[in-house]
């Protein structure tokens, strides 16, 4: 907001490939935050910030190209379409959200309750 | 500057918000996106709670005519209706989402951990995204 930016992770994220000096010095400060931002809760506020992953590397290997491509195909991830977009009433927002939670949701079905078990 | 250094500041607290509120877990995410199982509805309430300040801040922006402190103009995207392509990119992301926990906010924060398996994930997050690029150019 004080920026006037829409604070889209995977859009500041896609815009970093960028050659353009102006546009990639506040993407790679915003990136860095993003960073530093559990850093201080864990060392400042003492505060425990666990991270379990849930599957395997070559799984996450996979997940990741998946939510990379998709997430720049569809023009946002969960941040820009989900908190910025719906707090806008952005109609393709919506569309969005609305599909990959679908998605998210019939998966981990499959890999939790039909595969695994 | 100036614009440098809010930029820090926001991603910093951006980050410190998916870190308290352990959205930066990928157990959480998937115990939260899996609706057979132990349901953990916890990161339902830190959307709603987000929802409730940005449509709020959105509003008031409009209203006010408000601009922003610094930069030059809210960029606000000018896409409008709902194409194949928002769909299919929002489906291909969702499963990603699904296998592995992480969106890319979190995914980002969560390398402050140092953990192999969410380095991996950052790095072919990021070849994704080039890929796309690359594909996207070919494609128009």
């Amino acid at each position: 907001m004080i920026t006037g930016r829409i604070a889209g992770i995977s859009g500041i994220l896609g815009g970093a490939f960028t050659t353009e000096a102006k546009e990639l010095g506040w993407r790679l400060a915003f990136l860095a935050g993003l960073v530093l931002g559990p850093l201080v809760v864990k060392n400042l506020a003492g505060a425990d910030v666990p991270i379990t992953p849930q599957f395997s590397v070559p799984v996450l290997v996979l997940a990741g190209l998946l939510v990379g491509f998709g997430t720049r195909l569809g023009n946002g991830c969960t941040s820009g379409h989900s908190l910025c977009g719906l707090a806008r009433g952005s109609a393709r927002s919506i569309g969005a959200t609305a599909t990959f939670f679908v998605t998210a949701i019939a998966t981990v079905f499959i890999t939790r309750h039909v595969i695994g078990g | 500057m100036a614009q440098l250094l809010a930029s820090l500041a926001i991603g910093t607290l951006f980050g410190a918000g998916i870190a308290v509120s352990e959205m930066i877990d990928p157990a959480r995410v998937i115990g939260f996106l899996d609706m057979a199982g132990r349901r953990d509805p916890t990161l339902a309430f830190v959307m709603i709670g987000a929802l409730a300040v940005t449509i709020r801040a959105f509003a008031l922006a409009r209203r006010q005519g408000v601009t922003q402190a610094l930069g030059s103009g809210f960029s606000i995207p000018a896409a409008n209706g709902i194409d194949g392509g928002l769909i299919l990119g929002s489906a291909i992301f969702g499963i990603g989402w699904g296998l592995s926990g992480f969106c890319p906010g979190p995914a980002i924060a969560a390398l402050y951990s140092g953990l192999w398996p969410v380095i991996a994930f950052g790095i072919s997050m990021l070849t994704g995204m080039v890929i796309f690029k690359f594909w996207g150019e070919k494609n128009g």
